[in-house]
């Protein structure tokens, strides 16, 4: 079983239209979308909840206002300005904002009247689920909820899980945008990362950051520039680039306005239409079963 | 007046429409500083080619064990909710990364055995460009912690007519820095199932904040009408569209300024920003072109 983590660097590239289609051509493969943020592979594979998880991502204080005797020692102690009076004159108990709250505890430990309650948070929800292409495990991070690295890590493990259960040759992952923690979560202990880029100045600039993060981490990577026709000279530039940083360029996608009516469709371009923009599509991943097989990265 | 420029989704056009946004004004002799928020892979610089006058280093607060005075009791272990700290065969091990500086330790130690160092994390670096007064933060590669990077940009806001904030894709924490205490959001989407669905997600997120918002529509011809009817059904009011114009996503690959290349969009921009500062009750002081207001309104 082989792992593969389709990130970016810039967003809006094209990662989770290249990973649809690559569901569409893996055959046995399990799917996970850990762009939690903004989860979209949902959109173009339709998949059938199986079964639901409460995702909790830490804990949150509250206040318990009849313990309450207003000594203020939370609110000197929050390093996160999470806690406030919501009048200056003081006429109520302190109030926990749950958006700013980073769970660590600090008020609850130093409440000398019990007046806090510290309990683990229901912060999303994670579901698997079964599409046309096999098992799927994808998730919903609720409003303005944090640590999406934590919700990532355990899509992937159920994926892992699955896959090894059901004897499944890939996992395909759908990551984020970005080099932090829900990226670095994704990617750690992969067995290949492919790069999802354009030919634009930013995508050049976000690449060669993400190109340094998988390094970092030790990961063998492979890129693909897609709409790499709209400009020639920038792609192969990248390209090159790419090279010296150790990233071996695996294939072009070039640019196509069906890959935008397949979505509107609500499914991949591999099953809406068949043609050049696939074969570029199905090019690219018989190169990334190559690297996988072969090790070739 | 503080305008953040956010979107669930990546790629749909933040960075152009901030960029733009801040040199029409600019151009109209408004005094006005824009903060590259996006710390993972910020691109304002590519369009600005700003002058950079200053760098310095971002650093958070880590604790350091003093080892004479610690008896490896390991009660900072228990009390640090971040998996940050372990203590084995009495002796304490720090994993920086992990930490989240709330703290914990150095007040709960028994015996006074902690302080805090700094540790680097990333670089804010400011300077200016075409009357635009700029800063920009960057994360280390392997960092996780964006927020603390961009708080540090937002504390570089100097005394602007009007502030503009490009922030990171999604609707977690380095978002909700971002954005937190903006007057205003501008939700940039593109017209497809992808950008609909993170527009939803980035709308829950400005309604989590009590932030007032409005939607930009980027490459509005490309896809079809969902997000333009959720708008109207929302009640939710489109500031800006932008056509799918080759032009701009060529000026856009060559790290071109769109009202530079292509002049006829200054007023685009332009009506954008007197929707917003007629919807925001005229805050700003827009002194030279103080006629224009609420026209297009």
């Amino acid at each position: 079983m082989k792992e593969i983590v389709v990130i970016s660097g810039k967003g809006g590239t094209g990662k989770t239209s290249i990973v649809a289609s690559f569901a569409a051509l893996a055959g046995e493969a399990v799917l996970a979308d850990c762009d939690v943020d903004a989860a979209d592979l949902h959109l173009v594979l339709n998949p059938k909840i199986e079964r639901r998880e409460d995702f909790s991502g830490g804990k949150k204080a509250s206040v318990i206002e009849e313990n309450c005797i207003g000594c203020d020692r939370c609110i000197e102690e929050c390093r996160f300005d999470a806690i406030s009076y919501s009048d200056s004159g003081k006429t109520d108990t302190p109030h926990i904002n749950h958006i700013f709250c980073e769970g660590c505890g600090v008020c609850f430990r130093v409440c000398p009247t019990d007046a806090i309650s510290f309990e683990p948070a229901v912060n999303g929800e994670w579901y698997v689920s079964s599409t046309k292409y096999g098992p799927m495990v994808h998730a919903r991070l609720g409003m303005a909820e944090g640590n999406s690295g934590k919700l990532v890590s355990q899509i992937r493990q159920e994926a892992r899980s699955i896959a090894e259960k059901g004897n499944l040759d890939y996992i395909i992952v759908d990551g984020s945008p970005g080099v932090g923690c829900p990226v670095i979560s994704s990617i750690t202990g992969a067995d290949l990362v492919l790069v999802i880029t354009e030919p634009t100045l930013s995508g050049r600039h976000d690449l060669l950051r993400v190109a340094e993060l998988t390094s970092f981490f030790r990961i063998p990577t492979i890129v693909c520039v897609n709409k790499w026709d709209l400009n020639a000279d920038i792609t192969g530039q990248i390209e090159q680039e790419a090279r010296e940083h150790n990233v071996r360029p695996a294939g072009r996608v070039r640019y196509d306005t069906s890959v935008t009516r397949a979505q509107i469709a609500g499914t991949s371009i591999i099953a809406f239409a068949d043609g050049d923009v696939s074969s570029d599509i199905r090019n690219l991943w018989n190169s990334v079963v190559t690297t996988l097989d072969g090790g070739t990265a | 007046m503080k305008i953040a420029i956010a979107s669930g989704k990546g790629g749909t056009g933040k960075t152009t429409i901030a960029t733009n946004l801040a040199l029409t004004l600019a151009d109209t002799g408004t005094n006005v500083q824009l903060l590259d928020c996006d710390v993972e892979e910020p691109n304002c610089h590519i369009f600005l080619k700003p002058q950079i006058e200053s760098s310095s280093p971002v650093t958070v607060m880590i604790p350091q064990v003093i080892e004479e005075k610690c008896t490896g009791c390991g009660i900072c272990a228990e009390v640090c909710e971040f998996s940050a700290i372990a203590v084995v065969k009495n002796k304490v091990l720090i994993f920086p990364e992990l930490c989240h500086g709330c703290g914990a330790c150095l007040l709960f130690c028994p015996e006074d055995a902690f302080v805090e160092v700094p540790r680097e994390v990333g670089v804010i670096e400011k300077g200016s460009s075409g009357g635009i007064t700029f800063t920009q933060g960057l994360l280390n590669i392997g960092e996780l912690m964006s927020p603390a990077v961009i708080s540090e940009v937002k504390k570089s806001t100097g005394d602007p007519d009007v502030l503009i904030i490009d922030s990171p894709p999604g609707t977690s924490c380095p978002v909700i820095e971002a954005v937190k205490d903006a007057d205003f959001v501008l939700l940039v989407t593109e017209p497809t199932p992808f950008g609909l669905n993170d527009l939803k997600l980035a709308v829950g997120m400005a309604q989590a904040l009590h932030l007032p918002f409005a939607v930009a529509i980027n490459r509005s011809d490309v896809g079809d009408e969902a997000v333009a009817e959720y708008c109207r059904r929302e009640n939710i009011e489109i500031f800006l569209e932008i056509p799918d114009d080759r032009r701009i996503a060529e000026a856009y690959s060559r790290g071109s300024m769109v009202v530079r290349e292509l002049p006829e969009y200054l007023k685009t921009f332009k009506t954008c920003w007197d929707r917003i500062r007629a919807f925001s009750g005229n805050e700003a002081s827009n002194k030279p072109d103080s006629d224009g207001t609420a026209k297009e309104v």
